[in-house]
């Protein structure tokens, strides 16, 4: 309801970042995990630590980013962090948020933004910890910010598969066998776009890549400065998991994007905007490179048959070409009749649909 | 002696009230912070009272609904880090669904305080009292509190709050009550004003604690072989310490109020000269001093213990009041299948303590009243029959017996 929600703030040390010489110097995230060379997901926490800045305090579900990421006697955090239960994400945010929120409105502590952020895995938000992620993201009349990072599977219990880990995928749990060649049988789910399709009042939904620094920093600031419970998807790339060389972590995170394998996205209060290289491929100004050399560069995929990656590029191609927002809804038509989602906006400006959708004048 | 002054400064006011809204008065008078509901009969009677009083601006407090009891705990656990205190509660399958934040709250040393509306577990279903679902904690590091009448779920609740908050402690606190039988029962009880809440409760201060960006620590890293088992040993400390907060609490509670019992982990009824004691946690106290009062005219020497205190456990108390009896009869609202003599979990409890004694009576286990099914005076009349014969050696003592089960089922 409109009445308890939190309005933007002003909030200068949140501003845009234009070019990698904006980014602070401070590191809010320093040396003392022991992630695996290349871990984009520790490349994720310097990069949240940095956009947020000092008045923040972070929140992580177990998985590697608090069993690699947080050893007693060797915190790399700099600004509070705690640990939540693996599927409490969600939940922990607004603990906390509520917890802020009560002692300011009583005079108990200073009044001033927090920024609370909320750490999960793909294992502990996609899978166990959905219904909280989506609990938060009802609660409008506080501020959190809950960043999903994707390295697709359950990584710190030694890489099984998740409900986020891609179709065909070698995992602990799912072996390419002389019987069985590919055990890992689901498709990804598309957690970003499932969080907007199903919270209209969530004024910021985005989907990113570790691989993309100054894109992800923006979005970090973009979704504090929305206020509300955010949510922003981080792909990251996972040496270990994936099975590659830490040298092409970057290389491999960009590869998933360029292939149009990870779209990025953001939906701000409702506005849906395709960035950078998805941005290109989205205006047709850039070709999607073919699935196979994100692919066959990675260890997990490497039983794959011909006939396996044309299925991939299939379904990838089925994405682009079929669903009405490429990465974002899977919806591949609308019924007949119904007006483009263009034309139904100017039918509401003329006044005569205003009243009979709802909308009330501000 | 200060123990038994009373203090006549504040004013307190009569209100018939149940079990739960007199749990929700004392989170208005506790200016509890931040509360999260998820609805289970029969605690969450007390989560629609402080929703009204919050709505009808008696109350200043964030009151969220959750989407489950895991996150209703791990809600008020994150907010409880803030510096804010907080209420929760559950009951049966509930308090079961939200086990992983249940304990981990109790690892990290964070005073929140829950209600369970004691209820059995499924299947099969049933709404009815059972002590099992609190008692699924009790090796956890929670302090447990078993409540038996409306006056003292208030009282109970200040104290909560208190010893759990207190910083030689700081141990979650759950209050249990009788699903029923308690939660939603009549009862007169005295409602103080303000002054006197303030007067026995400080603020919530976390101090070095506190997860705010003023103070930047990392809580509840992986410790693993390094330094775990030093972390369980600072709990068993605070656990140990909990006994001498506890009295001084409860003492302090007494003056102000004027109300209490002689001692702050059991309550007796007429145990000074029986040969006979039989012991009960939470609303069975009530047919079992009937029934006490009328084998006393009969001429039985019979007493009834209440142990209010689970965690910690009164050890030293039942030392003190059980040694040389005839026979002790403990009466579980709980099942420990496979347990020691297949005794309840108080039962065995109760046996351990006693252990040490010269002069131990036999103590004989009873199961009744599960599933929310009343334990009548006659029940207890052939408890305490039961309990003679055994403690004498006519009836096996190997074994606890079923109150009230019917037909064949061996
Ligand atoms: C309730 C619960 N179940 C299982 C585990 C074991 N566990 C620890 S880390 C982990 C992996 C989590 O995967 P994800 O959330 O994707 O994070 P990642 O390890 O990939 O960083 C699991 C399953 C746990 N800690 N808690
Ligand atoms: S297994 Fe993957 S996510 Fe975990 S530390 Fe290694 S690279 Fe990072
Ligand atoms: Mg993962």
């Amino acid at each position: 309801m409109a009445i308890t929600q939190t309005r933007p703030q002003e909030r200068p040390e949140l501003a845009p970042i234009r070019t990698i010489r904006d980014v602070p110097v401070e590191e809010f995230y320093t040396s003392g995990h022991r992630t695996c060379q290349g871990c984009h997901s520790a490349l994720l926490m310097k990069y949240l630590a940095k956009a947020a800045g000092p008045r923040t305090v972070t929140i992580g579900a177990t998985g590697c980013m608090y069993v690699a990421n947080t050893s007693y006697y060797a915190t790399p955090w700099v600004i509070p962090w705690m640990h939540t239960q693996l599927g409490a994400t969600g939940s922990a945010v607004i603990g906390a948020a509520a917890g802020y929120a009560v002692q300011q409105r009583k005079g108990k502590l200073a009044e001033e933004p927090i920024n609370v952020i909320g750490i999960a895995g793909d294992g502990g938000g996609a899978d166990m910890g959905l219904s909280a992620i989506s609990a938060a993201l009802q609660h409008t009349q506080y501020n959190v910010l809950i960043i999903l990072y994707d390295n697709e599977s359950y990584a710190n219990t030694d890489i099984q598969a998740s409900g986020s880990t891609p179709w065909g995928a070698v995992t602990a749990f799912t072996p390419s066998g002389t019987v069985k060649r590919i055990t890992q049988d689901r498709w990804k789910k598309n957690t970003p776009g499932m969080l907007v399709a199903g919270h209209p009042e969530a004024r910021y939904i985005g989907s990113a890549s570790a691989a993309f620094g100054v894109d992800v920093m923006n979005k970090i600031r973009t979704a504090l400065r929305v206020g509300g419970p955010t949510y922003l998807h981080v792909h990251d790339a996972c040496p270990k998991g994936w099975d590659f060389d830490p040298r092409y972590s970057r290389e491999l995170g960009q590869l998933a994007v360029e292939c149009g394998i990870v779209p990025l996205w953001e939906v701000i209060e409702g506005e849906l905007q395709y960035n950078g290289i998805t941005r290109q491929i989205v205006e047709g100004r850039r070709k999607r490179k073919p699935v196979r050399e994100y692919l066959m560069r990675q260890g997990r995929f490497a039983h794959f048959t011909e006939e396996d990656v044309d299925y991939f590029q299939a379904k990838v191609d089925e994405m682009w070409e079929k669903w009405i927002l490429p990465g974002v809804l899977p919806v591949q038509a609308l019924p007949e009749g119904l007006p483009k989602p263009g034309r139904r906006a100017a039918g509401l400006a003329d006044g005569a649909g205003a009243a009979a959708n709802g909308a009330v004048a501000p | 002696m200060a123990m038994t002054e009373v203090s006549r400064r504040f004013a307190q006011h009569e209100e018939l009230i149940t079990g739960t809204e007199a749990v929700a008065q004392a989170l208005r008078l506790a200016d509890v912070d931040v509360m999260a509901g998820y609805p289970i009969r029969p605690y969450d009677s007390v989560m629609s009272s402080v929703a009204k009083m919050i709505a009808n601006g008696q109350m200043d407090a964030d009151f969220i609904v959750a989407e489950s009891e895991h996150s209703q705990f791990e809600i008020v656990k994150h907010a409880s880090a803030t510096g804010a205190r907080v209420f929760v509660g559950s009951s049966g399958v509930g308090w079961m669904y939200a086990m992983e934040a249940i304990v981990v709250t109790a690892a990290l040393r964070l005073p929140v305080v829950a209600l369970v509306g004691n209820r059995a577990l499924d299947d099969p279903g049933a709404f009815g009292v059972e002590h099992n679902d609190a008692l699924m904690v009790r090796d956890s590091g929670w302090l447990l509190y078993w409540v038996a009448e409306g006056q003292e779920a208030l009282d109970a609740t200040l104290l909560a709050y208190r010893v759990a908050e207190d910083a030689r402690v700081s141990l979650p606190c759950a209050l249990s009550m009788d699903g029923a039988f308690l939660t939603h029962s009549q009862h007169l009880v005295l409602v103080p004003e303000k002054d006197l809440v303030e007067a026995f409760l400080p603020p919530y201060d976390l101090k070095k604690r506190r997860f705010h960006p003023d103070n930047p620590i990392s809580i509840a890293p992986q410790y693993n072989e390094d330094w775990v088992m030093e972390t369980r040993k600072q709990s068993d400390a605070a656990m140990r310490r909990a006994r001498g907060v506890i009295a001084e609490a409860y003492a302090e509670l007494k003056r102000l109020t004027g109300r209490g019992d002689p001692d702050p982990f059991v309550e007796t009824y007429r145990v000074e000269d029986a040969d006979y004691v039989l012991i009960g946690m939470g609303t069975v106290a009530m047919p079992i001093k009937v029934a006490v009062d009328q084998l006393r005219e009969e001429g039985k020497r019979v007493g009834f213990l209440r142990i209010k205190w689970f965690r910690p456990f009164p050890d030293e108390e039942l030392r003190r009041l059980l040694h040389g009896r005839k026979g002790v009869g403990v009466v579980d609202r709980d099942y420990s299948y496979g347990s020691t003599r297949h005794g309840g979990a108080v039962y065995n409890e109760v046996r351990s303590a006693l252990y040490d004694l010269e002069d131990r009576p036999p103590v004989i286990g009873f199961i009744a009243g599960l599933g929310g099914r009343e334990v009548s005076v006659d029940d207890v009349f052939q408890i305490e029959a039961k309990l003679e014969q055994a403690a004498a050696g006519d009836l096996g003592a190997e074994s606890a017996h079923w109150i009230g089960v019917r037909g064949p089922v061996e």
